[in-house]
Order: structure tokens, then C-alpha cells, then sequence
């Protein structure tokens, strides 16, 4: 910048680029900095539980603020089974919605449709939450009182179980009480919460099924039902794949709606009625309270399992899925 | 591919069900799918259209077991919650979009790329335990932590919607701007981003539109307050933590007016993606 004689003409826009790139490399590079500030904030107040607990914290399934017990057993399988059922009901679902829409709905009808499955994701959490509560936790409620007067042997049995904290095959699907609230209702929640996630990255990779495919398998004298089940969805596997990893991302740390039906009984579930937490849950729940440096430090060790945990099943995703979209490679 | 040979005559009849069957499947599924969507929204309006009165929008929460009040607190406190998320993330976000988009072979750039990605999953509520522990143990909770941390929600968004509009203004006008001598800076400040500008507001749009509606990043940030407090410095309320807290409240009255907060709530996210679906469409 000191040579004005060598280059007169290119002195005042290299020094316009040099603050330029400054400010957008600076600005980019904060965006480096949350990441790396976020790990360290969040390993920093882990210490306390990890050094306390050791990594046995992962096992065990005791938490109680008042003895200074804790364990993440019960909100780590809370948060595995509500997700890992959530996307087993929704996988199915949102490949239908993203099927009719890419191979069977008419042009009027597909654009309304993916709009609407796109506006299910635009629907706050905490208004899924509401709805949940107030609209189908009565539903729950009397289906699980059904459930006692049509099968009062059934009802008996399993209370005494329950009461001994034993149980059955049988008894598994049996509420312990009808309180609507739990596992089953947070699972719903879930589902319908993660169905756009897979469901348009599922059209988006169907559509980008080349057209000769399809027509090939026409010309064999393939049904349309066999065209989609043997050219497309085939094709589009790794994409699809993609899209269902990313709606387990947002499945594991979905907060809000989980959080207002689950129950929030830090152990794990006697039933698939039964009230449990997951570490999201638990986080909302707790942390404001939290006042012992041990239970704040279990739950920010909560926070650091969920962000590792979501870093991972992310990367993943957009991996599967840049890799496989843009030309759509087997 | 097995299924196409074997017994022409007995299976064509078969085969034809199965095609019939499945499209029924897929056509119930697809109504399955977007049912929820229809109750919520039919829900909300039945139940809260009537508490979104002129009194929701001007008064604040009555006390405790009182009927009345309104919302306000609420509502001005998400639109200042709002505007500080826009500030920090429309700057870092737009930043970050312009770097990816016109740095490509700068060597941070897969780092930049691979961390904004990796951010958009982070989930809402272990952003609130960082700004906790960034912001809130030492300046206590405010509506600046609570904005910075919807702001944070926003960066990896509004990345990659610049990114994509950035990538989207053909090179031919970037080597008419530095034809005319124009340096690298001139030509992205004056021509590229104005010719970006509808697109990065529809990403903008998308973005607020999503972080409008979190509450789980709010509990402990901005925590929420029931008088009308229009200073980012202390706690102060949102609409979404505001439902938050009526939904699971006993009092009839908080559940009545989370109702209407939600139907307004998704009023305002439904104008604000038809508004950023227009201002794509028309460019």
C-alpha cells in the first residue's frame, strides 16, 4: 500500500478489497467462533458432573436435585425412543406425501399440497405443544379410559404389576393411569413435527429422477406402482436417506412440544403410556431452577451430549445428501 | 423387475390391485399428512379468534386468577427480541453468504461452509444454555441475550439463502462491473448484492419467520416478564414464551390467551412465508 509509484491506478480499490475482505472474512469467521466458543462453554461447565460421575453419568439412571444423584440414562433413552418411533411412523407417511405429490397429483393440486406439507414446519413448537395439550391430550385420555372399562381383568392385572414394578407384554401397552400425558403422546407430537423434514427433501431427490428412467421401465410394461417401487425410489434412496437423518436431527432436539406432553418424570417409561423426559426436556425444565453446581453442570452436560449428538447426525445428513442431489449419481 | 415375467395372465389382474392399492396408500397418507396441519389451524381459529381482541393487542397480563389483560408485553417484546436477532444475524448471515459466494477459494471457506451447515442443527434450546453462560451469568436475563440468541438461530439461514441468490447473478454482470474498472468491492457492494437484494430479503424473511416462533431458547435468556418493558436490558417477554408459559399455566384465563397467542403467532408466520414466497416468485 506503500507504492504509490508502481501502481498509482490500483492503490485506492486494493485498499477497498483489503477492508472489504477484511469485514466479510471477519464476519465469517464469527460464525467459526460461536461454534467454537459454544463446544468450550458447554464442555467447560460439563466438568463438574463428568469429573463427579465419570462417564458412568451416560448409565446411570438415578436423578435427584435433592440428593445431588444424577444419571442421563433415562432422558439419553427418553430422547432415543421418542425420536427412533417418531421417525419409524413418519418415514412412511412422508415418502406417500412426497410420492403423490412428485408422480401422482395434477399440477394444481401437487403445488398447494408440498405447500402445505412445507407450512407443518413452519408451525412453532410450542403451538404444537398447545394444540397437543389442550386437543390431544383429551382424545388420549379417553381412549386409554376405553381401554380400562373394555378390558377391567387386563386393568387389574397390570396394576398390581406396575404396582411391583414388573411388567408384561401385554401390560406394556396398558396406561398405568389415564392421564393422556407421555410417551405415546410425545411420540405423536414428534412425528407430525418431523414429517416435512423428510417428506421434501424426499420430493425434491424424486424429482430429480431422471425422465428416461421412468420411461424406460413404461416401455418394459411396468405399472406406475412398479415404475415408482423399482426406477424411483431406488434412485433417489440416498437422498431420501438424507432427509430422514436430518428429521432424526430434528427429532432428538425438539424441545418445546416434547416437553408440554411428555410428562417429565426423569426414569424411564413402565409402558408406552408412561411419563418419561428427554434431554431437551429436561433442559427446559430444570435449568432455571437448577441452583447446585452439580445439577446445573448435569444439565449443561445434557446440552454438550444433545449438540455433539446433533453436530454428528447433521454432518451426516447434508454429507448423504450433497453428495447424492446434484446429479442425482446412483 | 421379478415381478413383470412370471405368469403374465394371472398377475396382470394382480398387478393392476397392487397399482390401484398403492395409490389409494399414497393418496391416504398424503391426506394423513396434511390433516394435522388443518386441525391446528381450524383449532386456533375456533378457540382464540375470539381473544384477539382490541384488548390482547393493548393491555398487558391481569394478575394472577384475574380475567382480562391482554398481550402487549408480548407482543413488543418480540418485535424488539426481533430486530436484535435481525441485526446480528442479517449482518453475520449476509457476511458469511457474500464470503461462501465470492470467496470460493479462500482456504477457511469449507470450514465457514461446513460450520454454518452444521449450526442449522444445532437444537434451539443449547443455544439458550450458551448465551446463558455467555450472556445471562453475567449481565443477568435481557431481551439483548434472548435477541442474540434468535440472532444465532438466524445466521445459518440467511448463509445459505445469500449463498444461493449470490451464486444466482450471472458472472457476465460481475465482468461488466470490473470491465468498467470497478474493484472486486464495488462490484459486489454496488451490483451484485442490489441484484441479490429481493432474494436475500426472502431468506431474511424465512429466517425471522422461523426464529419468530421459538420459545425454548427464550426460557432462560430472556426468561419473560408481565409488565410492558420496552428496554433490552431486562428480561422481557415473546410471544412464543409467553404461550409457553399460559399453555401449561392452570388459570383458564393464561390458557385462553395462549390460544390467541398461537392463532396470531401463526397468522404472522403464515403472511410472513406467503410475503418471502411472492417477493422468490417475482424475481
Amino acid at each position: 500500500m506503500t507504492k504509490p509509484l508502481s501502481s498509482p491506478r490500483r492503490l485506492p480499490s486494493s485498499r477497498g478489497d483489503g477492508t472489504f475482505r477484511a469485514i466479510v472474512i471477519g464476519l465469517s469467521v464469527v460464525i467459526i467462533l460461536v461454534f467454537v466458543l459454544s463446544v468450550l462453554l458447554l464442555a467447560r461447565d460439563s466438568v463438574p458432573a463428568l469429573q463427579h460421575f465419570g462417564l458412568g453419568f451416560l448409565t446411570r439412571t438415578a436423578w435427584n436435585p435433592v440428593t445431588g444423584n444424577f444419571g442421563a440414562a433415562p432422558m439419553i433413552a427418553g430422547t432415543l425412543v421418542t425420536s427412533f418411533a417418531a421417525l419409524i411412523i413418519s418415514v412412511p407417511l412422508a415418502l406417500a406425501s412426497a410420492i403423490f405429490v412428485a408422480e401422482y397429483a395434477p399440477k394444481w393440486l401437487a403445488g398447494p399440497v408440498s405447500y402445505l406439507v412445507e407450512l407443518l414446519a413452519a408451525v412453532p413448537s410450542v403451538v404444537y405443544g398447545l394444540w397437543a395439550l389442550f386437543a390431544l391430550k383429551p382424545l388420549i385420555q379417553a381412549f386409554q379410559l376405553s381401554l380400562y372399562t373394555r378390558f377391567p381383568d387386563l386393568a387389574t392385572r397390570c396394576s398390581e404389576l406396575h404396582a411391583n414394578n414388573q411388567n408384561s407384554f401385554s401390560c406394556f401397552f396398558f396406561p398405568e393411569a389415564p392421564v393422556g400425558l407421555g410417551l405415546a403422546l410425545a411420540i405423536i407430537i414428534l412425528t407430525i413435527m418431523i414429517l416435512p423434514y423428510t417428506a421434501s427433501v424426499a420430493r425434491d431427490v424424486i424429482r430429480l429422477v431422471p425422465g428416461d428412467q421412468r420411461e424406460a421401465m413404461y416401455a418394459l410394461g411396468a405399472t406406475k406402482w412398479e415404475v415408482i417401487r423399482l426406477a424411483i425410489l431406488p434412485y433417489a434412496r440416498a437422498g431420501i436417506t438424507g432427509g430422514v437423518i436430518l428429521a432424526l436431527g430434528r427429532a432428538l432436539g425438539e424441545t418445546l412440544a416434547v416437553a408440554m406432553v411428555i410428562g417429565n418424570v426423569p426414569e424411564f417409561a413402565k409402558t408406552i403410556w408412561g411419563n418419561t423426559a428427554t434431554m431437551s426436556s429436561m433442559i427446559a425444565l430444570q435449568f432455571g431452577d437448577a441452583q447446585a453446581t452439580l445439577h446445573r453442570s448435569s444439565i449443561i452436560t445434557l446440552g454438550l451430549l444433545l449438540f455433539v449428538v446433533s453436530v454428528i447426525v447433521n454432518y451426516g445428513a447434508r454429507l448423504l445428501i450433497a453428495r447424492l442431489t446434484p446429479k442425482g449419481i446412483q | 423387475m421379478q415381478a413383470t415375467r412370471s405368469g403374465e395372465r394371472s398377475l396382470s389382474a394382480g398387478r393392476r390391485g397392487v397399482n390401484a392399492g398403492m395409490a389409494v396408500i399414497i393418496t391416504l397418507g398424503t391426506l394423513l399428512v396434511i390433516a394435522p396441519l388443518l386441525w391446528i389451524i381450524i383449532y386456533l381459529v375456533t378457540q382464540g379468534i375470539s381473544s384477539l381482541n382490541l384488548d390482547f393487542f393493548t393491555r398487558t397480563p391481569a394478575p394472577e386468577g384475574e380475567t382480562g389483560g391482554g398481550w402487549l408485553n408480548a407482543i413488543v417484546g418480540s418485535l424488539i427480541m426481533l430486530a436484535i436477532a435481525a441485526a446480528v444475524g442479517v449482518t453475520v448471515g449476509v457476511a458469511g453468504g457474500v464470503f461462501l459466494a465470492e470467496f470460493p477459494r479462500h482456504r477457511l471457506m469449507p470450514t465457514v461452509r461446513m460450520v454454518s451447515d452444521v449450526l442449522a442443527g444445532i437444537p434451539a434450546i443449547v443455544v439458550g444454555l450458551v448465551i446463558y453462560s455467555l450472556v445471562v451469568l453475567h449481565t443477568g436475563f435481557s431481551g439483548f441475550a434472548g435477541g442474540l440468541a434468535l440472532g444465532l438461530l438466524m445466521i445459518p439461514i440467511v448463509v445459505r439463502t445469500t449463498e444461493e441468490v449470490l451464486k444466482l447473478v450471472p458472472l457476465a454482470v460481475r465482468e461488466a462491473g470490473m470491465a468498467l474498472g470497478l474493484p472486486q468491492w464495488r462490484v459486489i457492494v454496488s451490483i451484485v448484492l442490489p441484484a441479490a437484494t429481493s432474494g436475500i430479503i426472502t431468506g431474511v424473511m424465512l429466517a425471522l419467520a422461523r426464529v419468530a416462533g421459538e420459545a425454548a431458547p427464550l426460557l432462560f435468556t430472556a426468561f419473560g416478564n408481565n409488565l410492558l418493558n420496552f428496554n433490552p436490558g431486562k428480561a422481557m417477554s415473546a410471544l412464543p414464551l409467553q404461550i409457553y408459559i399460559g399453555a401449561t399455566s392452570s388459570y383458564d384465563e393464561n390458557q385462553r390467551l395462549a390460544k390467541a397467542g398461537s392463532l396470531l403467532l401463526i397468522l404472522l408466520i403464515l403472511i410472513a412465508s406467503l410475503l418471502a414466497r411472492a417477493a422468490s416468485r417475482r424475481r
